[in-house]
């Protein structure tokens, strides 16, 4: 889609502001509506919509399909994480209250780490699937992996 | 003000249901993926109208990009962007159907308590405690945000899991199933 200069130029023009308003999406889901579920829908369609203007191998380059499997691994595992730590410090898992000193700030720091794992793997997952399927007709044709 | 919220809906319901139709009758698929697209955002703004805003978020992204970028995307990989033919023979019997089930669905509703009732069975279990003490156990103001990944946690871990799950297996599907074995 290369010759759609128009296309072009509005996504390059939209493409930050989708960016930003995931993480706020992402950071401001403790005080306004969203959360990590949202926020990495948001910000996977972003990198989708660099993917449909311009071309599969241009994202690959931004965001190679390792890196992007392991942060979809990551984000389980930091969601996980954050609740075998509770068990670790005395809770139950996934309370988040034994996670500091103070039980309302454990609760705070939690949400925040689990939601930004939750944020990882859907990002992640949004855009695996595009590149997989952007990706593969080329696959086929060539017979190679 | 409610005469303006009930024209709102009223306007993005008929909307949605001359989608609905438009989507039943077309024998082109690409249309249809686009119409489906449309009638997405329209469930969308139905979620804004409902206050339901981070739903909507999710409907709008979902729903409206990503769907209908995937569907675009199947449809030119199964190359079958030309028409289908419908065979009509018992068309008929399917429309009855479909009458019957909406007015049954209809009587349905009608027992369903007043939207946004707060003497309605779900609103009486354990909504109170979570408005009420959610702020003082847990510190931030969005209650559904605490009920989600806090007071819920675990079926927000499942969830993150089902959709993890999802990736592998496009993975597993889509990438490299090609390859030659060696010899």
């Amino acid at each position: 889609m290369k010759q759609h200069l128009i296309l072009h130029v509005i996504a390059k023009i939209m493409i930050p502001f989708i960016m930003v308003f995931a993480l706020y999406v992402q950071f401001h889901g403790d005080y306004g509506p969203g959360g990590g579920f949202q926020a990495g829908v948001i910000f996977g369609a972003g990198f989708i919509l660099y993917g449909i203007v311009l071309g599969k191998e241009a994202t690959m380059k931004i965001v190679p399909p390792p890196l992007v499997y392991t942060t979809a691994a990551l984000g389980v595992l930091l969601y996980t994480g954050v609740g075998v730590a509770g068990m670790f410090l005395g809770g139950e898992f996934l309370n988040y209250s034994v996670l500091s000193a103070d039980s309302v700030a454990g609760q705070h720091l939690g949400i925040l780490l689990i939601e930004f794992g939750v944020g990882m793997t859907v990002a992640s997952v949004m855009i695996i699937l595009f590149l997989s399927f952007a990706d593969y007709r080329q696959s086929d044709s060539e017979n190679t992996n | 003000m409610i005469a303006i919220e009930l024209a709102v809906n009223f306007t993005l319901l008929g909307f949605l249901l001359v989608t609905a139709l438009y989507i039943s009758q077309t024998n082109r698929l690409f249309r249809a993926v686009m119409l489906f697209g449309i009638y997405s955002l329209l469930t969308a703004s139905l979620f804004v109208s409902l206050d339901a805003v981070d739903v909507a978020f999710t409907e709008a992204a979902v729903g409206t990009c990503i769907a209908t970028i995937l569907m675009l995307s199947a449809l030119s990989l199964t190359g079958s962007r030309k028409e289908v033919r419908f065979r009509r023979k018992n068309a008929t019997f399917a429309v009855c159907v479909s009458i019957a089930l909406g007015v049954a669905l209809a009587i349905g509703i009608m027992d369903m308590p007043q939207f946004a009732d707060p003497n309605a069975p779900p609103n009486l279990h354990v909504a109170p405690y979570y408005l009420q003490d959610s702020y003082s156990e847990i510190g931030i103001p969005n209650v559904v945000t605490s009920v989600l990944a806090s007071y819920r946690g675990y079926d927000t871990l499942g969830e993150v899991v089902v959709i993890f799950t999802a990736g592998i297996g496009v993975i597993a599907l889509l990438t490299g199933r090609f390859s030659k074995p060696k010899d």
